[in-house]
């Protein structure tokens, strides 16, 4: 077999991308749709006025914040499934100050959203406990977890925090206005949210390429038995890993309750969670794409709503494009992997 | 079934595991595959059953050629291995272990319950085919598995150590059922050991392995030394050395500790500060145990350890890298180094900067420094899994705190070439001199009465002794860790 070129090498990350496109396009053209209608349609709902350029920024913010955390617990070599559930108590947490404590202006906020930190990290911290204390799967733990905070939002929503006019299912009252994160000229984006993301992000990019700590996790994550005998604390930094994740990720559960939404909602986070794990995935685990991903993420979603109210077609087409996309990139994404795997069935083949 | 391997070669890296053996087992005859560890039997027997596949060479049986991709091939074409740890699956039944991987024959279970007490009552085993797996002793495992390989038309038949673990009456079942298969079956048997006596009591004849290479065989029964001469090279005179030991450093009264394969019966050592210790044995002997037991990397299950005087009640790990003592165990890249990880960063990780962030400029110069003082053959910027096995050994040393109190080590110079091995020694002999204390085990009977002070030797779980290692010689060392005394 001839050696590959390296050109191909070169444009090999695009590939999934186009193959991704290609495969949705195929299915606009199956279902009797113009593809090009289609495509400006979520570009007119992403880009095409301000108010919406607006509402993705707003989506991308607890997004990226959830990614960031991510980067953290993969460094260490942990599953944090339990994200999704992360976000939920921070949202949770932020909620009960909002309704159950008045503090003059310059404090309700800063408290809100430190609260949705310590229930997203209080949350982390319990998944990790069950991993280093219990020999829990971090995956495991998570997902039970995840399915634990959902129960407990509904129970809340149906119960001790109602509405004075009768129990809905759908939310509690709204919050007053001064515990509100203030939007940007009318829209879902708190300015303040999205400059919080932003450090958060940087923050975790410096913790990652120059910290003593950012060095333990990918020690951890590459060798845990090595990383062990050169001295780290594997428990300890396990654990403050999870716990910082899920503070980043409840302050994203924090933004969602109090910038995007004005109250506790059935599903708060609506899989942002899930979405952070592809978009850290999609990313490939590294730092400059994780930000581009998640407003990629953030837009196509975002877009395809418009999608939807111009073409008939469902939303969920946003959903597809995404999920094709990170599917194929998992799939094929690695060139190295892909040309190991195409020589051994060439050599089977031969033998 | 006659079995032919011809100039099978198989190298992992710089290593040659099998350099060109050439050797041939006749079928109704047991044999004996001798050598010490590292030697090349593991390596050749799992390239006949098929787990691993040579570099050259090829394997004949009865005459035919055979290429084996996985070991269900090999067994398909007669070759069963019975591996040192069976492959069976714990929570399964002693019957689905043992219908495992075969094909459905449509066979009742019922039926297939009977065919495996059938097959069981002509070697003697007993068996409940509706035992969990797990509850099972070793021994029990083995004959389980000896079942399934020869249900699955096994005619040649390997096994590796099968003596580890297993007790007294299970040995003598297993090697009575070994001679019905070759004497009244046909079939042909190679047994994977280091113990001689076994050998001599069970085989017809041995093959010897050495570094790779087949030196060569004999008929059984002969005097042991021969065979011992065989396993071993000659042992160099040993280097006249001054020791002036100092205090004594590392104190272990009746300690006992144990694994799930292992224990280690109760053991009462000291060593003094400047001082080395040498652990011999055979794989497996319980040496490890000890010398994980002393890192504190495995509780003791009794007895009391002191360091330097003082008692330590609640030994561990991080508590002995504070009170200087480091431990390198034998696979580097999987206890020691992270792979993945630049030697800077490496540098990074131990050192123990207490500040926020890495100051990487000075990382880089502190690992520059190192791979010139330890001559090592890398940049700051290399992968440590890129680097030779020598070289990342080299590094490990670099990283060792200075003022060490005890090193305790695993084969500390395995696979390194005599260049490399000088060097370690040399590095340690500095901080011998200093007043450190080394206990090292290796399967290099060479190198532990070349460079111990004192040497234990153990077997089957037990100390048998220890003695200065002045007062020992090769044929001594060799009879010992070979069970013959």
């Amino acid at each position: 077999m001839s050696q590959p070129k390296p050109r191909l090498e070169r444009i090999w990350p695009l590939l999934p991308g186009l193959a991704a496109l290609l495969v949705t396009t195929l299915l606009l053209l199956a279902m009797g749709t113009s593809p090009i209608d289609a495509y400006s349609a979520m570009w007119q709902g992403a880009f095409g006025t301000s108010a919406r350029v607006y509402s993705v920024l707003a989506f991308l913010v607890p997004l990226l914040l959830a990614a960031s955390g991510l980067l953290l617990t993969f460094k260490a070599g942990l599953w944090n499934i339990g994200i999704e559930g992360q976000i939920i108590m921070g949202a949770v947490a932020a909620s009960w100050v909002a309704l159950r404590v008045q503090l003059p202006a310059g404090l309700q906020i800063p408290l809100e959203l430190l609260a949705a930190m310590a229930g997203g990290a209080l949350w982390a911290a319990l998944a990790g406990i069950l991993k280093t204390r219990g020999g829990v799967h971090e995956i495991f733990g998570g997902l039970a977890l995840n399915n634990l905070a959902i129960l407990f939002t509904n129970y809340l929503i149906a119960g001790p925090w109602q509405p004075p006019e009768g129990g809905s299912f759908r939310g509690t009252q709204p919050f007053g206005a001064h515990a509100l994160l203030p939007l940007f000229e009318n829209s879902r984006l708190s300015l303040l949210s999205l400059a919080l993301a932003v450090v958060a992000f940087a923050g975790v990019a410096l913790v990652l390429t120059n910290s003593h700590w950012g060095l333990r996790l990918k020690a951890l994550g590459q060798n845990a038995r090595s990383a062990f005998l050169l001295g780290v604390s594997s428990n300890r930094e396990m654990l403050l890993a999870m716990a910082v994740c899920g503070a980043l990720a409840g302050l994203g559960g924090g933004v969602r309750v109090l910038s995007w939404f004005d109250s506790l909602r059935q599903s708060i986070s609506g899989g942002i969670g899930y979405l952070a794990l592809m978009v850290v995935l999609l990313a490939g685990f590294r730092l400059v794409l994780t930000p581009l991903v998640a407003f990629f993420f953030s837009a196509v979603l975002n877009g395809s709503i418009t999608l939807q109210l111009r073409t008939q077609l469902h939303s969920a087409l946003g959903d597809i494009l995404t999920g094709v996309l990170v599917l194929l990139v998992l799939l094929f994404g690695n060139y190295e992997r892909v040309r190991r795997a195409f020589r051994r069935r060439r050599s089977q083949a031969d033998g | 079934m006659q079995v032919h391997l011809n100039t099978i070669h198989k190298q992992f890296g710089s290593l040659v595991a099998n350099d060109e053996i050439s050797i041939q087992f006749e079928p109704g005859r047991i044999y004996g595959l001798l050598g010490e560890n590292g030697a090349g039997k593991s390596t050749l027997m799992k390239i006949l059953s098929g787990y691993q596949q040579p570099d050259r060479g090829e394997i004949a049986l009865n005459g035919v050629v055979q290429h084996f991709a996985t070991p269900r091939q090999a067994l398909a074409a007669g070759v069963g291995m019975l591996y040192q740890e069976p492959l069976d699956v714990p929570v399964f039944t002693v019957l689905e272990n043992f219908l495992l991987g075969r094909a459905d024959d449509g066979q009742r279970p019922q039926q297939s319950a009977k065919a495996l007490a059938q097959l069981a009552g002509r070697y003697g085993f007993q068996v409940d085919p509706h035992e969990h797996t797990r509850e099972l002793s070793m021994g029990e495992r083995q004959q389980l598995e000896l079942l399934r390989l020869l249900a699955g038309g096994a005619e040649v038949l390997i096994l590796d150590e099968p003596t580890t673990g297993i007790s007294a009456e299970q040995k003598d079942l297993l090697f009575a059922s070994m001679r019905t298969l070759a004497r009244e079956e046909g079939k042909t048997l190679i047994l994977v050991s280091h113990k001689l006596d076994e050998v001599q009591e069970l085989c017809d004849y041995a093959y010897v392995l050495r570094k790779g290479r087949l030196v060569g065989g004999k008929q059984l029964p002969c005097p042991n030394q021969e065979l011992v001469d065989l396993m071993f090279d000659e042992l160099a005179p040993r280097p006249a050395r001054q020791t002036a030991p100092g205090d004594v450093l590392l104190d272990l009264q009746h300690v006992s500790a144990r694994t799930p394969r292992l224990e280690l019966e109760p053991v009462s050592l000291h060593v003094q500060a400047g001082q080395v210790l040498g652990l011999a044995g055979l794989e497996g002997s319980g040496q490890e145990l000890l010398l994980r037991a002393c890192a504190g990397l495995l509780p003791l299950s009794g007895g009391s350890l002191r360091l330097a005087g003082e008692p330590q009640p609640d030994w561990d790990y991080p508590r002995a890298r504070q009170h200087g003592v480091a431990y390198l165990a034998a696979g580097r890249l999987e206890e020691g180094l992270i792979a993945g990880l630049t030697l800077t960063e490496h540098m990074a990780l131990v050192s123990n900067a207490h500040g926020l962030l890495v100051d990487w400029l000075q990382n880089r110069q502190l690992a520059a420094q190192h791979i010139s003082t330890y001559q090592v053959v890398g940049q700051p910027e290399s992968y440590i899994e890129n680097l030779s096995g020598g070289n990342q050994q080299r590094f490990l040393f670099a990283m060792l705190p200075q003022n060490l109190k005890l090193i305790l080590m695993e084969h500390p110079t395995r696979g390194l070439d005599i260049r490399s091995t000088d060097w370690i020694w040399e590095q340690l002999d500095r901080r011998r001199a200093d007043g450190t204390a080394i206990i090292f085990l290796s399967a290099d009977l060479d190198e532990i009465a070349a460079r111990s002070d004192q040497i234990a030797v153990f077997s089957g779980g037990r100390l048998l002794r220890s003695v200065p290692a002045a007062e020992t010689t090769a044929d001594e060392l060799g009879h010992l860790i070979g069970g013959a005394l």
